[in-house]
């Protein structure tokens, strides 16, 4: 199976809202995706149908070929927009959590980046700025050997330094066969790691395409061709 | 040298003028070793694809090529470099005439100017 995620006439409606309308692509393994969008335009509600925390209300979803459910929870790592981890955890039990929830969870991957990010796995979470708290959820989710990484908002919180760091990070952990997701519309910041993106705008698709592809024809960056498709 | 790489550029072209630019200044001698793809791609910070594209590009010119078992190597053939350099010099060459034309100058003024800041420089290097 080529493709990691499918996607037909996905629609999700919220009362009179459609914030999905029909949309359809496929997400082929061995990626980095850039699901593109401005605020209020359905990224975070494509992730969420993903991984099953909403349901669609119609069309369907599927992630290697099953419907979001526990045998796509065994394979895909979600970094959440909203931290969910406990306030008063050490990050070392957060570790151990992630352990004894995910198979595929590398607990040596996780403190080699958190000592090279100088977090201290005593802390507590309480005690840690946003920016820091980011990192650390961003370090569990990568440190999953997973096949596909859904990173909504990943790099929003935390200064332009750490940023590079993250993108690092990503780009270090991720293995050939795995796809990345990511959900953001700081395009400057990750368009040199992409590979492919996702214009989406009012729940509808509006460009799928290779990067590379998209600089060759037009000569712009995505970063302006995303002011010039979603001016407002 | 590090990797300097615009947003508004496919990037594995720039990839590969980058690496070509890192062979003919030495940096990769000929007959020499290439990092991995995924070194490589540490390095510049690029998606290990686009690198893997941009070092198929390069294999396909001749430039590097592939030894199945021990990985991938810069080219031994001393002139196909060299015709590299020529090439990327007369497109900085042309570049430059092109400016200078924009900005008004002759044929013959732009050689003299030339000449007059190579003499300079070269005093400042004795």
């Amino acid at each position: 199976m080529n493709n990691i995620l499918e996607c037909n006439n996905l629609t999700k409606v919220f009362g009179s809202k459609k914030a999905l309308n029909n949309i359809s692509f496929t997400i082929p393994r061995g990626k980095i995706v850039g699901l593109l969008g401005p605020n209020g335009s359905g990224k975070s509600t494509f992730i969420k149908l993903c991984n099953e925390l909403l349901t669609a209300t119609s069309g369907n979803l599927l992630i290697s070929g099953h419907k979001p459910g526990v045998a796509t929870k065994k394979i895909v790592s979600y970094l959440p927009e909203k931290t969910y981890l406990n306030d008063w955890m050490k990050v070392s039990q957060m570790v151990e959590f992630f352990e004894d929830f995910y198979d595929d969870f590398n607990p040596t991957t996780a403190y080699d980046m958190l000592s090279k990010l100088n977090i201290n796995p005593k802390d507590k979470l309480k005690t840690m700025s946003k920016g820091t708290k980011e990192k650390v959820q961003l370090i569990l989710v990568m440190s999953r050997e997973a096949e596909l990484y859904l990173l909504d908002e990943p790099i929003g919180g935390v200064d332009p330094a750490a940023r590079d760091y993250i993108l690092d990070t990503i780009l270090n952990n991720y293995n050939e066969n795995a796809t990345i997701i990511i959900s953001t519309h700081l395009i400057s910041d990750i368009e040199k790691i992409l590979d492919y993106i996702i214009f989406i705008k009012d729940g509808e698709v509006v460009m799928t395409k290779e990067v590379d592809e998209i600089r060759e024809e037009t000569g712009k960056s995505i970063d302006l061709l995303f002011r010039e498709v979603f001016k407002c | 040298m590090t990797w300097d790489l615009e947003s508004d550029r496919p990037i594995y072209a720039q990839l590969v003028d980058q690496i070509e630019l890192k062979i003919c200044s030495g940096t990769y001698p000929l007959g020499s070793k290439l990092p991995s793809v995924r070194d490589l791609a540490k390095e510049a910070s690029v998606n290990p694809n686009t690198m893997q594209r941009a070092l198929a590009k390069l294999e396909d010119d001749g430039l590097l090529y592939t030894n199945r078992t021990s990985g991938r190597y810069v080219t031994e053939d001393y002139n196909m470099v060299q015709q590299l350099k020529n090439k990327i010099a007369q497109e900085h060459i042309q570049f430059f005439l092109n400016k200078m034309t924009d900005l008004g100058f002759e044929r013959n003024e732009i050689l003299s100017i030339l000449s007059t800041m190579v003499k300079k420089e070269d005093t400042k290097n004795e």
